[in-house]
């Protein structure tokens, strides 16, 4: 046994180890499980009863005859030990005397690019292997240039299975050509060509006696020694606030993670939203006050002055501040199977502070093996597009490049919960900080106080040929009989004038409705009740157009017929021409309706005339106040 | 991304506060799984470094199986009284009703009836949407594989085909009514660093780290701890008393000793260093089939 002193030395020595975080990618069969298996084989980092276990699966599962197949070291789910490939990106750890590495081990299937750019998001350095019998294939494009996108600045480019063409050195140059090439424009500071042979440790640990003709250094020999640290330290301070501490009326202070720079008892800080600023009083911790925190401490920090702080706001010094927008340009990775939809909202991430926010604009879609920029409506799973983003309220943030705690965001699904894009923000958008509110003096409540009415807007929804239209109009005539001052905005009518430029495309409708909503608004700030005859099949854009509006405003009305009956009604011919395929995209028969959940009102239709139904939804409207 | 300025340990202290503080700020009952071994400990005080001076705003929670070691029962509550922290006990009381014990019911029966289907129980009963546990991605080939922040639907059930992406630490904590998540805020520790950490910090520990004089039984290979009457000992089996401590703890008829002499922390990690199994492999649970682990965690198992 291991003398204490002996020990002592040795913990410190473990403590003081610089740390790098990398990923290995690539294609699929490029042997990224088996270099990862290899390098903690050959590092002797594995315990006994894992050996074991794999020499056991090896025989089970093994791709590689009697020999050990690394690969099961790190495929760790049943799915992917059955099919041989990599599902999920898996963390592995190991160690050397200079250096503690945390390793993560990507797939290569493009279905899975959402869990390679999982693992690249805290990456500092790539490892992106290529079969050396088959070159530079589409896969390693699209994950360098992800790489790229997440803010990678090194990559070794390991050309693995080199014992399988001979250890043949023109096959490596021209490899090493043909990835240069193409990598020029994606801003790595260094790129690092190494031939390897993962099954049999070739220039892995240390450099191979079989390709004398290489004279740079062992993959592990690299990745001790590269310098891929950045200067997080060095730049602005920023420390998005996570959560308010607040034990007692004496003590208040703002707990995050420093994003960037440092920061010290009396320094000057700002509060990027609101502008306030005050001094840092006390940096608190557990183990003490602290006279300086840096980037990567987790802390809490107390201000001198009682100003209005919460979570996700960002702390920053006056002197250089984050942006501050409620719209940007971003590039974003999509990663959900239902296609982006421009104009529908989605919840955004950045750092501590989540809101609402929609794609306004989408520029272009990336062609991943040309790089070239494609027009495009929309993004689907694993296409990279460049867009602009719209918030409903402003946020602190840098751009991606400078910080990526305070340039990174996710998008939320708000139905599913899904985390369906990555983005790395670009710039902000002037047009935001200098359009302002205009503050009109005749106002909402005057106008409708004049038409002894609450505005409102009453949204029916439902499918073609529901009677959506029919009851509306009869309402309508109800109202107006008693001197009520109405407005109807009718589908089809609104698609001959303000939308005739969208079709039926998902995007297209999520468009329409976002018009149709804003217009709603206006004519609710002129003080009329809007009648709104829309099919607006998607919950997402119903709760988009309520949340233009206050609460209680907006009353949506489900026309509840079945499909059956309105198919046997289809007073345009619709549903014929949609079933016989002509129409593309039509609700109910080609393209979905979501069912209301929170609806105000259901009105069944069926075995009613429509002015039984509209009677009714008078009667409501008389018990809710919106008419007297 | 990574300074270099921080030592290895502070840097995953940090790591490990930032998450501990999102769940805090972001669900409406977050819980902490607390099961008294060395990595609950850690993060425990990683729970208390996080929101200092207040207290962790969340309760913590063990489900008894009524089968742990009598020390570590002793230790829980020692604990959380000396922190003045709310500590709620569990047991899946169904069970016990129908006599589940890991002798005549098997492991696996036992752990599915008194740990998985308990846990389910207690985080419904007191409908949590989120509960912290202390599992490290070094622990198994399915934790390297997990999310820090682990979805699990209304069945309490993990799906590893389709894990949400988790980008920088940019986490997406939203659930519906009845999904909640499990997050693991020492997924990038390793057993070496629980130790190292224990050590800087100098916290408690449970005494049967510790090398003792302990009855104990050969089983299936493993050494078992004689912890009290209730254990059936087989024909020809005497317990021998030995020099014993456990490298993780657990249920006592499942949780096999090693033969040592380290009576200290240094000393405990330095047997790390010359140690040639892992930690698990004393655990019995994790032998019973293939891809156990990740068969159990589908189910609901932390």
């Amino acid at each position: 046994m291991t003398a204490p002193l002996d020990l002592k030395a040795y913990l410190a020595q473990q403590e003081n180890k610089s740390f790098l975080r990398f990923l290995t990618c690539g294609s699929v069969d490029d042997g990224k499980s088996t270099l990862i298996g290899r390098l903690l084989y050959d590092s002797k980092l594995l315990f006994e009863d894992h050996l074991s276990a794999l020499e056991k699966d090896s025989k089970k599962f093994g791709t590689d005859g009697e020999n050990i197949d690394f690969a099961l070291l790190v495929d760790g789910l049943e799915a992917e030990r059955e099919q041989g490939i990599t599902i999920d990106v898996a963390y592995r750890f190991f160690a050397t005397d200079k250096r503690k590495f945390i390793v993560a081990d990507t797939p290569g299937h493009e279905q899975y690019t959402r869990n390679m750019a999982t693992g690249a998001s805290n990456s500092d350095l790539a490892v992106v292997l290529i079969d050396a019998r088959k070159g530079v294939l589409t896969q390693s494009r699209r994950h360098s240039y992800i790489c790229s996108l997440l803010g990678i600045r090194h990559i070794v480019l390991a050309v693995n299975k080199i014992d399988l063409v001979g250890f043949n050195q023109v096959i490596f140059d021209d490899i090493v050509k043909d990835y240069r090439a193409f990598a020029e424009n994606l801003g790595f500071a260094s790129l690092v060509p190494i031939p390897i042979s993962a099954r049999y440790g070739d220039n892995v640990i240390s450099r191979s006696p079989r390709m004398p003709w290489y004279q740079g250094p062992a993959l592990l020999d690299h990745l001790n020694t590269v310098d891929a640290e950045s200067d997080l330290a060095a730049r602005p301070f920023r420390m998005p606030v996570q959560w308010v501490n607040r034990p007692n009326l004496d003590f208040r202070g703002f707990s995050g993670t420093i994003a960037s720079g440092a920061v010290r008892p009396g320094d000057a800080v700002v509060v990027a939203g609101s502008g306030r600023t005050s001094t840092v009083a006390r940096i608190v911790t557990y183990d003490g006050d602290l006279d300086e925190a840096s980037a990567g401490d987790a802390v809490t920090l107390c201000l001198a002055d009682e100003i209005d702080v919460s979570r996700g706001d960002v702390l920053a010094p006056a002197a250089a501040r984050p942006e501050v927008s409620d719209q940007f340009s971003a590039h974003m990775l999509w990663m959900a199977e239902d296609e982006l939809l421009p104009g529908r909202q989605y919840l955004l991430k950045v750092g501590a502070k989540t809101v609402p926010a929609q794609v306004t604009e989408l520029k272009h879609k990336v062609d991943v093996n040309t790089f070239e920029h494609l027009a495009a409506k929309t993004l689907h799973l694993n296409e990279v597009g460049y867009g602009n983003v719209s918030l409903t309220m402003p946020i602190a943030f840098d751009p991606y490049r400078d910080n990526r705690d305070t340039g990174g965001f996710i998008l939320i699904d708000r139905f599913t919960n899904a985390t369906v894009a990555a983005g790395m923000i670009d710039f902000g958008l002037r047009r935001a900080t200098n359009v302002h509110w205009q503050a009109l003096d005749v106002h909402k409540r005057a106008r409708a106080g004049l038409n002894h009415q609450k505005p409102a807007v009453l949204w029916f929804t439902g499918l073609s040929g529901s009677g959506k239209s029919t009851i509306a109009n009869l309402v309508e005539k109800a109202l107006f009989a008693e001197g009520r001052h109405t407005y109807i905005l009718d589908g089809d009518n609104v698609r001959h004038g303000l939308n005739r430029d969208l079709g039926f495309t998902d995007a297209d409708r999520v468009e329409n409705i976002r018009r149709v909503g804003e217009t709603a608004k206006l004519f609710v700030d002129a003080g009329l009740i809007v009648l709104v005859s829309f099919i607006s099949p998607f919950r997402s854009e119903r709760r988009m157009a309520r949340e233009l509006l206050a609460p209680g405003e907006f009353i949506e009305i489900f026309v509840d017929t079945p499909i059956e009956e309105c198919m046997r009604r289809d007073p345009k011919g619709l549903y014929e021409k949609a079933v016989a395929g002509e129409i593309a995209n039509f609700t109910g028969i080609s393209s979905p309706y979501e069912l209301p959940e929170t609806a105000e009102m259901v009105v069944k239709t069926q075995g009613r005339t429509p002015q039984d139904c509209a009677t009714e939804i008078v009667r409501f409207l008389k018990k809710r106040d919106i008419v007297p | 991304m990574h300074s270099t300025r921080h030592s290895h340990l502070k840097r995953l202290e940090a790591e490990s506060i930032h998450i501990i503080r999102e769940v805090a700020a972001e669900f409406r009952n977050p819980v902490m799984l607390y099961s008294i071994g060395k990595d609950s400990g850690v993060m425990l005080h990683l729970a208390l470094k996080a929101f200092h001076p207040s207290k962790p705003p969340f309760p913590l929670m063990h489900v008894d199986t009524t089968w742990k070691f009598r020390d570590m029962i002793k230790f829980r509550d020692e604990t959380a009284s000396r922190l003045g922290l709310e500590l709620i006990v569990y047991t899946n009381q169904d069970g016990v009703k129908r006599g589940i014990n890991p002798f005549d019911s098997g492991s696996s029966l036992h752990t599915q009836v008194m740990k998985t289907e308990a846990l389910k129980q207690a985080l419904d009963k007191y409908g949590f949407d989120a509960a912290f546990g202390g599992a490290r991605r070094d622990e198994e080939k399915s934790r390297a594989k997990e999310r820090v922040f682990s979805f699990r639907n209304a069945q309490h059930a993990w799906d590893p085909k389709s894990q949400r992406p988790e980008l920088w630490r940019v986490y997406n904590t939203r659930v519906n009514k009845g999904e909640s998540i499990r997050v693991f805020p020492l997924s990038n520790w390793t057993e070496l660093d629980i130790w190292q950490y224990t050590m800087m910090e100098k916290l408690p520990i449970v005494p049967l780290y510790f090398a003792a004089r302990r009855p104990v039984v050969m089983r299936d290979g493993a050494m078992i701890m004689v912890d009290d009457e209730r254990m059936p000992l087989k024909q020809g089996e005497t317990p021998e008393m030995k020099m014993v401590r456990f490298r993780t703890l657990g249920c006592y008829p499942l949780t096999g000793a090693v033969e040592s002499s380290a009576v200290t922390l240094e000393e405990i990690v330095a047997e790390m260093f010359t140690a040639r199994t892992s930690e698990r492999q004393g655990r019995v649970i994790d032998h019973d089939e293939n891809a156990s682990m990740e068969k159990k965690k589908k189910e609901g198992y932390f």
